[in-house]
């Protein structure tokens, strides 16, 4: 019943289908400006901010510098804990083990189901497409994640999936959709937020009190104690994680922190990054198997799939490998002027906005259309960096995979763009090839006469000039200025070397 | 102090008023400018667009033209942090460590202009005289690539005539972006239209920037709409005196 980013067009054919819904501009618009504020409030009251993203920073690039270790311990820590540890190459391996350990528990209940935490992981890799496969329903029980599954849609933002739809959209997919899996939506139901999410939670508890399994991601896994973290703002995480009795939570491996010490660092950029908020509303831990007074509390089979899935690509990779640093916060989205115009479909996947371009050609490698056109889509503005909880340097890294792009292509038959790049480059490396390419310039500026600027221009400079006026070129360039006026200066002693060879 | 303008091929072929007012603005200020005329571009539209191996022989002929000079001076923030942010980058990525040293050595002395007159020059009102309604667009790289701060408006403010409005979220990026404006020219124009909205919102009649690249962008839609509005760069406004105030006919 949910729909997949498979076969999406390249991002600006997508930018430009969404920067023309005029619904989707006002809810995004509306919807990141107030994190935005609370963002900035949030960090602003932090004495000093710049300290704790270097610390979060460093932690995890302590894991990342010695992944392999780390995994161990994590593993050793959890199984001495009672859990069970699988290991996955990549996202049908990790599917298969899910679906395995689901089926054996629930294969033979009359509507075998499960009830989801909200997880980027388990987005990432397809897994309630493959659950759906094996005839096992997944429920999302996080709010928005429900009206993006109730409503057949995509998510647009990791932290907000609905992002892109508002209320009055809200009322109607329940209204619509909520029948048809469960307990409807009230008759009366309006679109007030209260009312909206008193449906969901009715909705939703039966679901809760009804599952055996229970599929989580986790915000952070401590290989000093083996603990997992959840950090969610809606108390549904609380019930799956403590209500069923098998919880298999799915965890990509860059998810590690070295110690319970550094938890702290994260559990202040976190929040105050991604909901603006100072502290966390629910935030669950949990070490493998645990009990109360010797008695059973909570799930009791409890089983951690550590995901591959590209992320050794990554890694190996020494510049590309800090974008594995990311906590998914999504204060880049939240700043993107990209991301504010154009909403998370566009890019593709469950990885939107500034990160996403960065981390998508990535983890999925480049060969296809869409991952060539992501590094591209970003003006290099440089706030994604700004807002990054732990110093992504998203600019730089987009930069880096365009060159790799770029270098991709290199050695078949050049695009119209890498030939005039070469051209443009052969001319810039000598100022008196220079020199003759502007001399074609000032005479189209004398025969302009006094037109100051032009509206119209061919191909493939039509792409400006359609909404834009273009400057008409001068009738004299600056080093014909100097040299007329300054002939004789030091300066133009140092002419250009070997004229005209 | 041996100064050397570098005036960025841009500049140089498409807004010269831009440099000329640079050299009369640091002529009234006492210095000598050299402009070597080996110089041609700093290579940000290759690296930019993923074409490092291009940008290479920029930054040899870059240092080689300027490795002399005491300052250098740019008026343009994109380019100046293309130099002082990614010229090290790209030696390193060649493997030419001679190369990446001499880049190393040259970056502290390249300054963008409002660097140039505040942090080097120490003077903040250069005598200039501008009485004109004037909004001010911190472009990015100037913001958050080479950090420059409040140095362009503190320039600014010390103009006399001048009746300096802020615009509103003046920090959001212009949608220019280099070649993101005609990769993805309808993202860029629907940033380029709410620039130019908050542009028009102030009532200014000029809007003022340290890159023509992004006037260009956001004066070009401007221009489109009729807005009487005109793109101006820092330079041009602290280039004018009463003596010789700044006219449009010196712009082309």
């Amino acid at each position: 019943m949910s729909r997949t980013f498979v076969g999406m067009p390249t991002f600006p054919v997508a930018a430009r289908e969404a920067v023309a819904d005029t619904q989707l501009r006002r809810n995004l618009g509306h919807a990141t400006a107030t994190i935005r504020a609370r963002r900035t409030a949030a960090v602003g009251e932090v004495d000093d901010w710049e300290a704790l993203r270097v610390k979060g920073a460093q932690a995890k690039d302590r894991v990342l510098a010695d992944l392999d270790t780390y995994l161990l311990q994590l593993e050793a820590r959890l199984t001495e804990a009672g859990a069970t540890v699988h290991w996955a190459r990549d996202a049908a391996e990790a599917n298969a083990i899910v679906v395995a350990i689901a089926k054996d528990r629930i294969a033979d209940d009359p509507t075998p189901e499960v009830v989801k935490v909200k997880s980027m992981a388990t987005q990432e890799i397809g897994l309630n497409e493959a659950l759906e496969a094996a005839g096992i329903h997944a429920w999302e029980t996080d709010l928005a994640e429900l009206i993006v599954q109730l409503g057949d849609d995509l998510p647009s933002h990791i932290l907000v999936p609905a992002i892109h739809r508002n209320r009055a959209e809200v009322r109607e997919i329940f209204r619509r959709e909520m029948v048809t899996v469960g307990r409807p939506a009230p008759d009366d139901l309006t679109d007030e937020p209260a009312r909206l999410a008193e449906a969901a939670r009715l909705h939703l508890r039966e679901k809760f009190l009804r599952a055996k399994v229970a599929v989580s991601g986790a915000n952070f896994a401590v290989a000093e104690t083996g603990t997992l973290v959840v950090v969610e703002s809606e108390g549904n995480g609380r019930m799956c994680l403590t209500l069923p009795d098998t919880l298999i939570s799915v965890v990509g491996i860059e998810k590690l922190i070295p110690t319970w010490e550094d938890l702290a660092v994260f559990m202040e950029l976190l929040p105050r990054s991604s909901t603006g908020e100072r502290m966390n509303p629910y935030t669950s831990m949990w070490t493998g198997v645990t009990s109360t007074d010797g008695r059973p509390d909570g799930p009791q089979d409890v089983h951690v799939v550590l995901v591959d899935n590209g992320r050794t690509t990554v890694l190996a990779d020494v510049v590309g490998r800090h974008a594995l640093r990311c906590i998914r916060c999504s204060a880049c989205l939240n700043v993107c002027p990209v991301y504010e115009r154009v909403g998370g479909h566009a890019y593709g996947s469950v990885y939107p906005g500034p990160i996403g371009a960065v981390l998508g050609p990535q983890l999925r490698g480049r060969q296809g259309a869409l991952e060539q056109s992501l590094p591209y889509a970003s003006t290099l503005c440089g706030a994604c960096f700004d807002a990054c909880p732990v110093r992504i340097e998203i600019p730089e890294l987009l930069v880096h995979l365009r060159t790799k792009v770029v270098d991709d292509h290199r050695g078949g038959v050049p695009t119209p763009e890498a030939a005039a790049r070469k051209a443009g480059a052969f001319t810039f490396t000598k100022a008196s090839r220079l020199e003759k390419a502007q001399r074609a310039a000032t005479a189209a500026g004398r025969l302009l006469g006094r037109r100051t600027h032009l509206t119209r221009l061919p191909w493939p400079l039509s792409a400006w000039s359609e909404a834009r006026d273009a400057p008409a070129p001068p009738t004299e360039n600056f080093r014909q200025w100097w040299a007329r006026t300054r002939a004789g200066d030091a300066g133009d002693e140092r002419g250009p070397q070997g004229e005209g060879q | 102090m041996r100064v050397a303008l570098f005036a960025t091929c841009f500049n140089d072929t498409m807004w010269p008023s831009t440099p000329r007012a640079v050299v009369t603005l640091l002529e009234r200020l006492g210095c000598r400018v050299d402009f070597p005329r080996a110089q041609t571009c700093c290579g940000q539209m290759f690296t930019n667009t993923g074409y490092a191996a291009e940008s290479v022989p920029l930054v040899r002929s870059f240092v080689d033209v300027f490795g002399e000079f005491d300052a250098v001076v740019v008026p343009s923030g994109s380019c100046t942090g293309s130099v002082r942010e990614q010229h090290a980058g790209l030696a390193r990525r060649a493997g030419d460590q001679g190369l990446e040293r001499a880049v190393e050595q040259l970056t502290p002395r390249v300054h963008e202009l409002s660097e140039f007159l505040v942090d080097v020059l120490g003077v903040v009102d250069v005598g200039a005289y501008f009485p004109h309604r004037v909004t001010y667009h911190p472009t990015c790289h100037s913001l958050r690539m080479i950090r420059v701060g409040d140095r362009p408006l503190r320039l600014l403010r010390a103009v006399r005539g001048i009746d300096l409005v802020e615009l509103p979220s003046a920090e959001e990026c212009c949608g220019f972006g280099g070649t993101f404006a005609m990769k993805n020219p309808d993202v860029s124009v629907a940033m380029g239209s709410d620039k130019a909205r908050h542009v028009r919102e102030t009532r200014a009649e000029v809007l003022v920037a340290g890159d023509n690249s992004c006037l260009a962008h956001v004066g070009g839609l401007l221009s489109r709409q009729r807005a009487g509005v005109r793109p101006l760069h820092l330079a041009e406004v602290l280039a004018s005196t009463e003596n010789a105030p700044f006219t449009p006919e010196g712009v082309r």
